[in-house]
Protein backbone atom coordinates (compact mmCIF):
# COMPACT_ATOMS: atom_id res chain seq x y z
CA UNK A 1 0.00 0.00 0.00
CA UNK A 2 2.66 2.58 0.75
CA UNK A 3 5.01 1.87 -2.29
CA UNK A 4 1.39 2.88 -4.07
CA UNK A 5 1.13 5.69 -2.42
CA UNK A 6 5.37 6.73 -2.70
CA UNK A 7 4.86 6.06 -6.05
CA UNK A 8 1.90 8.72 -6.81
CA UNK A 9 3.50 11.26 -4.52
CA UNK A 10 6.43 10.58 -6.12
CA UNK A 11 4.74 11.33 -9.21
CA UNK A 12 3.53 14.27 -8.20
CA UNK A 13 6.84 15.53 -6.61
CA UNK A 14 8.35 14.69 -10.33
CA UNK A 15 6.15 16.62 -12.58
CA UNK A 16 6.35 19.65 -10.01
CA UNK A 17 9.96 19.19 -9.61
CA UNK A 18 11.00 23.21 -9.46
CA UNK A 19 8.67 23.72 -6.88
CA UNK A 20 9.70 20.19 -4.88
CA UNK A 21 13.77 21.70 -5.59
CA UNK A 22 12.41 24.75 -3.64
CA UNK A 23 11.02 22.45 -0.41
CA UNK A 24 13.80 20.52 0.22
CA UNK A 25 17.17 20.23 1.21
CA UNK A 26 18.97 21.15 4.85
CA UNK A 27 16.23 17.96 5.51
CA UNK A 28 17.13 14.85 7.31
CA UNK A 29 19.51 12.67 4.55
CA UNK A 30 16.78 10.18 3.39
CA UNK A 31 18.91 6.69 4.29
CA UNK A 32 21.76 8.52 2.78
CA UNK A 33 19.47 7.58 -1.34
CA UNK A 34 20.02 9.18 -3.63
CA UNK A 35 17.26 10.32 -6.41
CA UNK A 36 18.98 7.89 -9.07
CA UNK A 37 18.14 5.40 -7.07
CA UNK A 38 14.78 6.82 -5.90
CA UNK A 39 13.71 7.04 -9.40
CA UNK A 40 14.75 4.05 -10.74
CA UNK A 41 13.78 1.56 -7.63
CA UNK A 42 9.88 3.33 -7.39
CA UNK A 43 9.03 5.71 -9.85
CA UNK A 44 11.12 4.30 -12.98
CA UNK A 45 11.74 7.66 -14.20
CA UNK A 46 15.36 9.78 -14.36
CA UNK A 47 15.11 12.74 -12.09
CA UNK A 48 17.45 15.13 -13.62
CA UNK A 49 17.89 17.41 -10.86
CA UNK A 50 20.77 18.26 -8.51
CA UNK A 51 20.36 15.83 -5.10
CA UNK A 52 17.22 16.73 -3.31
CA UNK A 53 16.62 14.78 -0.06
CA UNK A 54 12.77 14.75 0.67
CA UNK A 55 10.92 14.50 3.88
CA UNK A 56 7.84 12.50 2.90
CA UNK A 57 6.43 10.14 5.42
CA UNK A 58 5.27 6.95 2.28
CA UNK A 59 8.46 7.82 0.19
CA UNK A 60 10.76 7.63 3.43
CA UNK A 61 9.35 4.21 4.29
CA UNK A 62 9.13 2.72 0.71
CA UNK A 63 12.67 3.97 0.40
CA UNK A 64 13.43 2.08 3.66
CA UNK A 65 11.98 -1.27 2.34
CA UNK A 66 13.79 -0.66 -1.18
CA UNK A 67 16.72 0.37 1.24
CA UNK A 68 16.57 -3.09 2.89
CA UNK A 69 16.27 -4.98 -0.41
CA UNK A 70 19.00 -7.95 -0.52
CA UNK A 71 20.63 -8.12 -4.47
CA UNK A 72 22.56 -11.14 -5.74
CA UNK A 73 25.06 -10.03 -8.61
CA UNK A 74 26.01 -13.44 -10.52
CA UNK A 75 26.21 -15.31 -13.70
CA UNK A 76 24.25 -18.36 -14.31
CA UNK A 77 26.81 -20.80 -15.05
CA UNK A 78 29.00 -19.90 -11.82
CA UNK A 79 28.83 -22.26 -9.15
CA UNK A 80 30.22 -19.74 -7.16
CA UNK A 81 27.18 -17.71 -7.89
CA UNK A 82 24.89 -21.22 -7.16
CA UNK A 83 26.49 -21.36 -3.07
CA UNK A 84 25.28 -17.63 -2.91
CA UNK A 85 21.69 -18.38 -3.63
CA UNK A 86 21.61 -21.64 -2.30
CA UNK A 87 22.33 -20.20 1.20
CA UNK A 88 19.66 -17.50 0.68
CA UNK A 89 17.19 -19.94 -0.30
CA UNK A 90 17.76 -22.22 2.76
CA UNK A 91 17.35 -18.70 4.93
CA UNK A 92 14.17 -18.01 2.92
CA UNK A 93 15.58 -14.59 1.84
CA UNK A 94 14.07 -12.70 -0.59
CA UNK A 95 16.48 -11.27 -3.73
CA UNK A 96 16.67 -9.51 -6.57
CA UNK A 97 18.69 -11.65 -8.97
CA UNK A 98 20.82 -9.90 -11.05
CA UNK A 99 22.10 -11.65 -14.41
CA UNK A 100 25.74 -9.91 -14.69
CA UNK A 101 26.38 -9.33 -18.63
CA UNK A 102 30.22 -9.25 -18.59
CA UNK A 103 31.36 -7.80 -21.98
CA UNK A 104 31.82 -5.36 -20.36
CA UNK A 105 31.72 -6.00 -16.51
CA UNK A 106 29.34 -3.60 -15.45
CA UNK A 107 29.67 -0.63 -13.66
CA UNK A 108 28.17 -2.42 -10.52
CA UNK A 109 30.38 -5.09 -10.51
CA UNK A 110 33.35 -2.89 -10.78
CA UNK A 111 31.94 -0.72 -7.92
CA UNK A 112 31.01 -3.11 -5.63
CA UNK A 113 33.73 -5.97 -6.14
CA UNK A 114 36.87 -3.89 -7.60
CA UNK A 115 39.64 -5.96 -6.22
CA UNK A 116 39.17 -8.58 -8.30
CA UNK A 117 35.81 -7.73 -10.26
CA UNK A 118 34.30 -11.09 -10.41
CA UNK A 119 30.61 -12.99 -9.69
CA UNK A 120 28.81 -13.36 -7.05
CA UNK A 121 28.29 -9.71 -4.98
CA UNK A 122 26.05 -10.07 -2.54
CA UNK A 123 24.84 -6.48 -1.75
CA UNK A 124 22.97 -6.16 1.19
CA UNK A 125 21.22 -2.40 2.20
CA UNK A 126 24.05 -1.32 -0.23
CA UNK A 127 26.91 -3.13 1.27
CA UNK A 128 28.83 -5.58 -0.91
CA UNK A 129 29.96 -8.70 0.04
CA UNK A 130 32.61 -10.53 -2.51
CA UNK A 131 33.65 -14.13 -2.42
CA UNK A 132 31.41 -16.90 -2.23
CA UNK A 133 32.21 -18.92 1.09
CA UNK A 134 32.43 -15.61 2.46
CA UNK A 135 29.15 -14.73 1.46
CA UNK A 136 27.68 -18.01 3.00
CA UNK A 137 28.84 -17.36 5.95
CA UNK A 138 27.71 -13.76 6.11
CA UNK A 139 24.09 -15.00 5.48
CA UNK A 140 24.44 -17.83 8.09
CA UNK A 141 25.44 -14.78 10.32
CA UNK A 142 22.56 -11.93 9.40
CA UNK A 143 19.79 -14.41 8.95
CA UNK A 144 20.61 -16.36 12.26
CA UNK A 145 16.71 -17.38 13.06
CA UNK A 146 16.84 -19.49 9.59
CA UNK A 147 18.31 -22.54 9.66
CA UNK A 148 21.76 -23.08 10.13
CA UNK A 149 24.21 -23.29 7.51
CA UNK A 150 27.89 -23.94 9.60
CA UNK A 151 28.18 -26.41 12.15
CA UNK A 152 27.50 -25.46 15.41
CA UNK A 153 30.70 -26.86 17.27
CA UNK A 154 33.97 -25.08 16.53
CA UNK A 155 35.77 -28.01 15.35
CA UNK A 156 33.22 -29.19 12.93
CA UNK A 157 32.76 -25.75 11.55
CA UNK A 158 36.85 -25.67 11.24
CA UNK A 159 36.60 -29.45 8.95
CA UNK A 160 33.72 -27.73 6.96
CA UNK A 161 35.88 -24.78 6.35
CA UNK A 162 38.82 -26.98 5.68
CA UNK A 163 37.30 -28.58 3.11
CA UNK A 164 35.54 -25.81 1.39
CA UNK A 165 38.69 -24.50 1.31
CA UNK A 166 40.44 -27.68 -0.45
CA UNK A 167 37.76 -27.98 -3.22
CA UNK A 168 38.18 -24.28 -3.81
CA UNK A 169 42.31 -24.21 -3.68
CA UNK A 170 42.70 -27.38 -4.82
CA UNK A 171 40.24 -30.03 -6.31
CA UNK A 172 38.05 -27.34 -8.48
CA UNK A 173 41.33 -25.93 -10.08
CA UNK A 174 42.25 -29.67 -10.89
CA UNK A 175 38.91 -30.88 -12.48
CA UNK A 176 38.89 -27.13 -14.69
CA UNK A 177 41.85 -27.61 -16.26
CA UNK A 178 41.24 -31.43 -17.20
CA UNK A 179 38.97 -29.70 -19.98
CA UNK A 180 42.10 -27.61 -21.39
CA UNK A 181 44.67 -30.70 -20.67
CA UNK A 182 47.01 -31.17 -23.23
CA UNK A 183 47.22 -34.51 -24.42
CA UNK A 184 45.85 -37.49 -23.39
CA UNK A 185 48.63 -38.27 -20.86
CA UNK A 186 48.07 -35.05 -18.78
CA UNK A 187 44.33 -35.74 -19.12
CA UNK A 188 44.45 -38.98 -17.69
CA UNK A 189 46.68 -37.88 -14.92
CA UNK A 190 44.32 -34.80 -13.83
CA UNK A 191 41.60 -37.08 -14.21
CA UNK A 192 43.22 -39.33 -11.79
CA UNK A 193 43.89 -36.43 -9.23
CA UNK A 194 40.01 -35.61 -9.16
CA UNK A 195 39.24 -38.72 -8.44
CA UNK A 196 41.82 -39.18 -5.46
CA UNK A 197 40.01 -35.70 -4.40
CA UNK A 198 36.40 -37.96 -4.26
CA UNK A 199 38.06 -40.19 -2.14
CA UNK A 200 38.81 -37.61 0.53
CA UNK A 201 35.45 -36.13 0.09
CA UNK A 202 34.09 -39.59 0.39
CA UNK A 203 35.58 -40.11 3.77
CA UNK A 204 34.53 -36.84 5.00
CA UNK A 205 31.17 -37.24 4.17
CA UNK A 206 31.27 -40.33 5.84
CA UNK A 207 33.16 -38.73 8.94
CA UNK A 208 30.87 -35.29 8.99
CA UNK A 209 27.47 -37.10 8.34
CA UNK A 210 27.43 -39.38 10.95
CA UNK A 211 25.10 -41.23 9.18
CA UNK A 212 23.01 -38.97 7.94
CA UNK A 213 21.72 -37.43 4.32
CA UNK A 214 24.41 -34.75 4.58
CA UNK A 215 27.80 -33.53 5.19
CA UNK A 216 25.77 -31.28 7.66
CA UNK A 217 23.62 -34.21 8.94
CA UNK A 218 19.70 -33.72 8.39
CA UNK A 219 20.26 -30.96 6.59
CA UNK A 220 22.39 -29.36 3.70
CA UNK A 221 25.32 -27.15 5.40
CA UNK A 222 28.09 -25.39 4.44
CA UNK A 223 30.15 -27.98 3.23
CA UNK A 224 27.23 -29.58 1.17
CA UNK A 225 26.94 -26.00 -0.36
CA UNK A 226 30.83 -25.52 -1.12
CA UNK A 227 31.17 -28.84 -3.10
CA UNK A 228 27.34 -29.44 -4.37
CA UNK A 229 27.75 -26.23 -6.63
CA UNK A 230 30.06 -28.12 -8.47
CA UNK A 231 28.61 -30.98 -9.47
CA UNK A 232 26.73 -29.23 -13.03
CA UNK A 233 30.54 -29.13 -13.59
CA UNK A 234 31.69 -32.38 -12.26
CA UNK A 235 28.94 -33.65 -14.94
CA UNK A 236 30.12 -31.47 -17.89
CA UNK A 237 33.62 -32.61 -17.34
CA UNK A 238 32.50 -36.46 -17.35
CA UNK A 239 30.12 -36.05 -20.29
CA UNK A 240 33.12 -34.05 -22.71
CA UNK A 241 35.47 -36.80 -21.05
CA UNK A 242 33.53 -40.04 -20.93
CA UNK A 243 35.02 -40.70 -17.80
CA UNK A 244 32.49 -41.33 -14.33
CA UNK A 245 34.06 -39.48 -11.66
CA UNK A 246 31.64 -39.62 -9.05
CA UNK A 247 30.76 -43.48 -9.23
CA UNK A 248 29.18 -46.25 -7.63
CA UNK A 249 31.88 -48.39 -6.85
CA UNK A 250 34.84 -45.71 -5.59
CA UNK A 251 32.45 -43.13 -4.13
CA UNK A 252 29.12 -44.64 -3.31
CA UNK A 253 28.29 -42.16 -0.71
CA UNK A 254 28.92 -39.01 -2.68
CA UNK A 255 26.93 -40.77 -5.73
CA UNK A 256 23.61 -41.34 -3.38
CA UNK A 257 24.43 -37.37 -1.26
CA UNK A 258 24.63 -35.89 -4.97
CA UNK A 259 20.87 -37.03 -5.83
CA UNK A 260 19.54 -36.02 -2.55
CA UNK A 261 21.70 -32.97 -2.64
CA UNK A 262 20.15 -31.70 -6.72
CA UNK A 263 17.11 -33.01 -5.58
CA UNK A 264 16.54 -30.53 -2.19
CA UNK A 265 14.34 -27.34 -2.53
CA UNK A 266 16.60 -24.97 -1.15
CA UNK A 267 18.78 -26.14 -4.62
CA UNK A 268 16.80 -27.90 -7.26
CA UNK A 269 15.92 -24.06 -8.99
CA UNK A 270 19.37 -22.89 -8.77
CA UNK A 271 20.96 -25.77 -10.41
CA UNK A 272 21.87 -25.33 -14.10
CA UNK A 273 20.80 -28.14 -16.22
CA UNK A 274 24.06 -30.26 -17.31
CA UNK A 275 22.95 -29.48 -20.84
CA UNK A 276 22.70 -26.07 -21.09
CA UNK A 277 26.04 -26.20 -18.90
CA UNK A 278 27.84 -28.54 -21.41
CA UNK A 279 26.58 -26.11 -24.92
CA UNK A 280 28.35 -23.30 -22.78
CA UNK A 281 31.67 -24.96 -21.78
CA UNK A 282 32.26 -25.99 -25.92
CA UNK A 283 31.21 -22.34 -26.58
CA UNK A 284 34.25 -21.24 -24.45
CA UNK A 285 36.52 -24.02 -25.59
CA UNK A 286 35.84 -22.66 -29.35
CA UNK A 287 36.90 -18.99 -27.77
CA UNK A 288 39.53 -20.03 -26.13
CA UNK A 289 40.47 -22.16 -29.13
CA UNK A 290 40.11 -19.38 -32.00
CA UNK A 291 41.61 -16.68 -29.37
CA UNK A 292 45.44 -18.90 -28.89
CA UNK A 293 47.77 -17.92 -31.20
CA UNK A 294 49.01 -21.09 -33.26
CA UNK B 1 42.71 -28.37 32.45
CA UNK B 2 43.61 -31.91 31.74
CA UNK B 3 42.22 -33.42 28.55
CA UNK B 4 42.16 -29.36 27.21
CA UNK B 5 45.68 -29.88 26.02
CA UNK B 6 47.11 -27.60 22.94
CA UNK B 7 49.82 -28.39 20.80
CA UNK B 8 51.32 -26.03 17.91
CA UNK B 9 53.71 -28.57 15.21
CA UNK B 10 55.48 -25.75 13.32
CA UNK B 11 58.33 -23.77 11.82
CA UNK B 12 60.37 -21.18 12.95
CA UNK B 13 60.64 -19.02 9.88
CA UNK B 14 56.90 -19.93 8.63
CA UNK B 15 54.50 -16.77 8.73
CA UNK B 16 51.31 -19.20 8.71
CA UNK B 17 52.64 -20.68 12.18
CA UNK B 18 53.66 -17.22 13.12
CA UNK B 19 49.58 -16.09 12.95
CA UNK B 20 48.64 -19.01 15.08
CA UNK B 21 51.63 -18.38 17.95
CA UNK B 22 50.47 -14.38 18.13
CA UNK B 23 46.41 -15.47 18.13
CA UNK B 24 47.54 -17.90 21.25
CA UNK B 25 49.31 -15.18 22.92
CA UNK B 26 46.51 -12.79 22.86
CA UNK B 27 44.26 -15.46 23.83
CA UNK B 28 46.63 -16.68 26.72
CA UNK B 29 46.03 -20.20 25.92
CA UNK B 30 49.12 -22.50 26.84
CA UNK B 31 50.34 -24.79 24.48
CA UNK B 32 53.09 -27.27 23.88
CA UNK B 33 55.33 -26.16 20.40
CA UNK B 34 56.76 -28.86 18.32
CA UNK B 35 59.50 -27.80 15.99
CA UNK B 36 59.48 -29.23 12.54
CA UNK B 37 62.60 -30.03 10.14
CA UNK B 38 60.31 -29.58 6.98
CA UNK B 39 62.94 -31.27 5.09
CA UNK B 40 62.40 -34.52 7.36
CA UNK B 41 58.58 -34.65 8.13
CA UNK B 42 57.61 -35.86 11.25
CA UNK B 43 54.95 -39.01 11.50
CA UNK B 44 53.06 -37.14 13.42
CA UNK B 45 52.45 -34.56 10.96
CA UNK B 46 51.94 -36.58 8.26
CA UNK B 47 49.52 -38.20 9.99
CA UNK B 48 47.88 -35.27 11.35
CA UNK B 49 47.88 -32.99 8.43
CA UNK B 50 47.76 -35.98 5.33
CA UNK B 51 46.12 -34.03 3.12
CA UNK B 52 48.52 -30.50 2.75
CA UNK B 53 51.40 -31.99 4.95
CA UNK B 54 52.37 -28.34 5.99
CA UNK B 55 52.87 -26.59 9.19
CA UNK B 56 51.11 -25.10 11.31
CA UNK B 57 48.86 -28.22 12.56
CA UNK B 58 46.58 -27.08 16.07
CA UNK B 59 45.83 -30.37 17.89
CA UNK B 60 43.68 -29.48 20.53
CA UNK B 61 41.85 -32.30 22.63
CA UNK B 62 43.87 -34.57 20.29
CA UNK B 63 41.97 -33.38 17.29
CA UNK B 64 43.99 -31.47 14.41
CA UNK B 65 43.50 -28.72 12.41
CA UNK B 66 45.33 -27.60 9.84
CA UNK B 67 45.37 -24.25 7.41
CA UNK B 68 46.30 -21.11 9.11
CA UNK B 69 42.75 -19.03 9.06
CA UNK B 70 40.96 -21.68 9.76
CA UNK B 71 43.19 -22.22 12.64
CA UNK B 72 42.80 -18.44 13.44
CA UNK B 73 38.75 -19.12 13.22
CA UNK B 74 38.76 -21.93 15.72
CA UNK B 75 41.08 -20.63 18.06
CA UNK B 76 38.43 -17.72 18.42
CA UNK B 77 35.37 -19.45 18.48
CA UNK B 78 36.63 -22.10 20.93
CA UNK B 79 38.32 -19.66 23.14
CA UNK B 80 35.66 -16.08 24.23
CA UNK B 81 38.34 -14.03 25.50
CA UNK B 82 39.72 -11.19 23.68
CA UNK B 83 37.37 -11.74 20.44
CA UNK B 84 39.68 -11.61 17.20
CA UNK B 85 36.91 -11.25 14.32
CA UNK B 86 34.70 -8.36 15.14
CA UNK B 87 30.75 -8.79 16.48
CA UNK B 88 29.04 -7.31 13.14
CA UNK B 89 28.62 -9.95 10.74
CA UNK B 90 29.45 -7.49 7.73
CA UNK B 91 32.58 -6.58 9.60
CA UNK B 92 33.47 -9.69 9.93
CA UNK B 93 33.05 -10.96 6.16
CA UNK B 94 35.09 -7.81 5.55
CA UNK B 95 38.12 -9.00 7.88
CA UNK B 96 37.68 -13.02 6.23
CA UNK B 97 38.03 -10.21 3.00
CA UNK B 98 41.42 -8.66 3.66
CA UNK B 99 43.20 -11.83 5.31
CA UNK B 100 42.46 -14.19 2.14
CA UNK B 101 43.23 -11.33 -0.12
CA UNK B 102 46.64 -10.98 1.38
CA UNK B 103 47.20 -15.17 0.89
CA UNK B 104 45.77 -15.13 -2.62
CA UNK B 105 46.71 -11.23 -4.33
CA UNK B 106 49.02 -9.70 -1.69
CA UNK B 107 51.86 -12.71 -1.27
CA UNK B 108 52.17 -13.93 -4.61
CA UNK B 109 52.62 -10.16 -6.05
CA UNK B 110 55.31 -10.08 -3.18
CA UNK B 111 57.50 -13.17 -4.01
CA UNK B 112 57.10 -12.65 -7.54
CA UNK B 113 58.05 -9.08 -7.05
CA UNK B 114 61.66 -9.86 -4.85
CA UNK B 115 62.51 -13.72 -6.85
CA UNK B 116 61.88 -11.95 -10.58
CA UNK B 117 64.36 -9.80 -12.72
CA UNK B 118 63.95 -7.02 -15.21
CA UNK B 119 60.83 -6.08 -17.26
CA UNK B 120 58.75 -8.69 -14.98
CA UNK B 121 60.15 -7.78 -11.81
CA UNK B 122 59.26 -3.90 -12.48
CA UNK B 123 55.85 -5.13 -13.75
CA UNK B 124 55.43 -7.53 -9.90
CA UNK B 125 56.34 -4.89 -7.76
CA UNK B 126 53.80 -2.85 -9.46
CA UNK B 127 51.31 -5.11 -9.15
CA UNK B 128 52.16 -5.82 -5.40
CA UNK B 129 52.37 -2.18 -4.96
CA UNK B 130 48.80 -1.72 -5.89
CA UNK B 131 47.90 -4.45 -3.74
CA UNK B 132 49.07 -3.39 -0.55
CA UNK B 133 48.04 -0.17 -1.24
CA UNK B 134 44.14 -1.72 -1.13
CA UNK B 135 44.57 -2.83 2.24
CA UNK B 136 44.62 1.03 3.63
CA UNK B 137 40.57 0.81 2.41
CA UNK B 138 40.66 -1.43 5.82
CA UNK B 139 42.43 1.11 7.99
CA UNK B 140 40.13 3.93 7.28
CA UNK B 141 40.07 5.96 10.38
CA UNK B 142 41.75 3.26 12.45
CA UNK B 143 44.74 2.73 13.91
CA UNK B 144 44.45 -1.12 13.90
CA UNK B 145 42.36 -3.28 11.36
CA UNK B 146 40.91 -4.82 14.67
CA UNK B 147 39.73 -0.80 15.66
CA UNK B 148 41.57 0.53 18.64
CA UNK B 149 43.05 -2.87 19.18
CA UNK B 150 44.55 -5.71 17.17
CA UNK B 151 42.34 -8.11 15.64
CA UNK B 152 41.67 -10.99 13.33
CA UNK B 153 43.11 -9.38 10.34
CA UNK B 154 46.26 -7.49 12.15
CA UNK B 155 46.84 -10.92 13.36
CA UNK B 156 46.61 -13.03 10.09
CA UNK B 157 48.30 -10.06 7.54
CA UNK B 158 51.29 -8.93 9.97
CA UNK B 159 53.71 -10.64 8.89
CA UNK B 160 53.83 -9.51 5.89
CA UNK B 161 55.28 -6.00 6.22
CA UNK B 162 58.08 -7.83 8.74
CA UNK B 163 58.91 -10.07 5.51
CA UNK B 164 58.71 -7.28 3.11
CA UNK B 165 61.26 -5.36 5.01
CA UNK B 166 63.79 -8.24 5.42
CA UNK B 167 63.49 -9.37 1.21
CA UNK B 168 64.29 -5.72 0.79
CA UNK B 169 67.38 -6.42 2.20
CA UNK B 170 67.82 -9.09 0.13
CA UNK B 171 66.49 -7.64 -2.88
CA UNK B 172 66.99 -3.55 -3.77
CA UNK B 173 63.20 -2.97 -4.18
CA UNK B 174 60.93 -0.90 -2.19
CA UNK B 175 57.52 -1.48 -1.89
CA UNK B 176 55.48 -0.02 1.51
CA UNK B 177 57.07 3.25 1.65
CA UNK B 178 55.50 6.02 4.52
CA UNK B 179 54.72 8.51 1.19
CA UNK B 180 52.62 6.39 -0.83
CA UNK B 181 51.40 3.85 2.17
CA UNK B 182 50.99 6.17 5.07
CA UNK B 183 48.33 4.46 6.50
CA UNK B 184 49.70 0.50 6.47
CA UNK B 185 53.03 1.90 7.06
CA UNK B 186 52.04 3.57 10.51
CA UNK B 187 49.96 0.85 11.01
CA UNK B 188 53.00 -1.75 10.58
CA UNK B 189 55.09 0.08 13.05
CA UNK B 190 52.40 0.20 15.55
CA UNK B 191 51.84 -3.78 15.45
CA UNK B 192 55.37 -4.44 15.59
CA UNK B 193 55.87 -2.44 19.07
CA UNK B 194 53.32 -4.23 20.95
CA UNK B 195 54.79 -6.42 23.34
CA UNK B 196 53.35 -10.09 22.64
CA UNK B 197 53.37 -9.27 18.88
CA UNK B 198 57.42 -8.69 18.86
CA UNK B 199 58.94 -11.39 20.95
CA UNK B 200 57.12 -13.52 19.19
CA UNK B 201 59.10 -12.56 15.73
CA UNK B 202 61.87 -14.56 14.14
CA UNK B 203 64.84 -12.84 14.25
CA UNK B 204 66.12 -11.01 11.86
CA UNK B 205 69.32 -12.51 11.85
CA UNK B 206 68.38 -15.76 11.15
CA UNK B 207 65.07 -14.65 8.88
CA UNK B 208 67.77 -12.73 6.50
CA UNK B 209 69.55 -15.21 5.32
CA UNK B 210 66.66 -18.22 5.05
CA UNK B 211 64.36 -15.22 3.00
CA UNK B 212 67.69 -14.89 1.01
CA UNK B 213 67.90 -18.97 0.41
CA UNK B 214 63.68 -18.98 -0.13
CA UNK B 215 64.29 -15.85 -2.82
CA UNK B 216 67.22 -17.49 -4.69
CA UNK B 217 65.56 -21.02 -5.09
Amino acid sequence: MSMYIAKSRLSYIHTNIHRTQEIVCSQIQLFNMTPKILSKDICGRSWNTARCYILDPFVSLACRKTKSEVKLLGAWPSPFVMRARIALNIKSVSYEFLEETFQPKSPLLLDSNPVYKKVPVLINQDKPICESLIIVQYVDDVWSSGPSILPSEPYDRAIARFWATYLDDKWYPTLRSVRGAKGEDDRKKLITEVGEGLTLLEDALNKTSRGKDFFGGDQIGYLDIAFGCFLGWLRVTESLTGVKLLDQVKTPCLVKWAERFCAHGAVKDVMPQTEKLVEFAKMLMAKMAASTPN
Amino acid sequence: MEGDSVKLLGFWGSPAVLRVKWALAVKGIEYQYVEEDLSNKSDMLLKYNPVYKKVPVLVHQGKPLAESLLILEYIDETWKQNPLLPHSPYERAQARFWSKFVDDKCMPTVVAAFSKVGEEQQKAAEEARENLKRLEVGLEGKRFFGGDNIGFVDIAIGWLPYWIGIAEEVVAINLIDAESMPKLNSWFHAFIDIPIIKELLPPRHKLLPHTKAFLQA
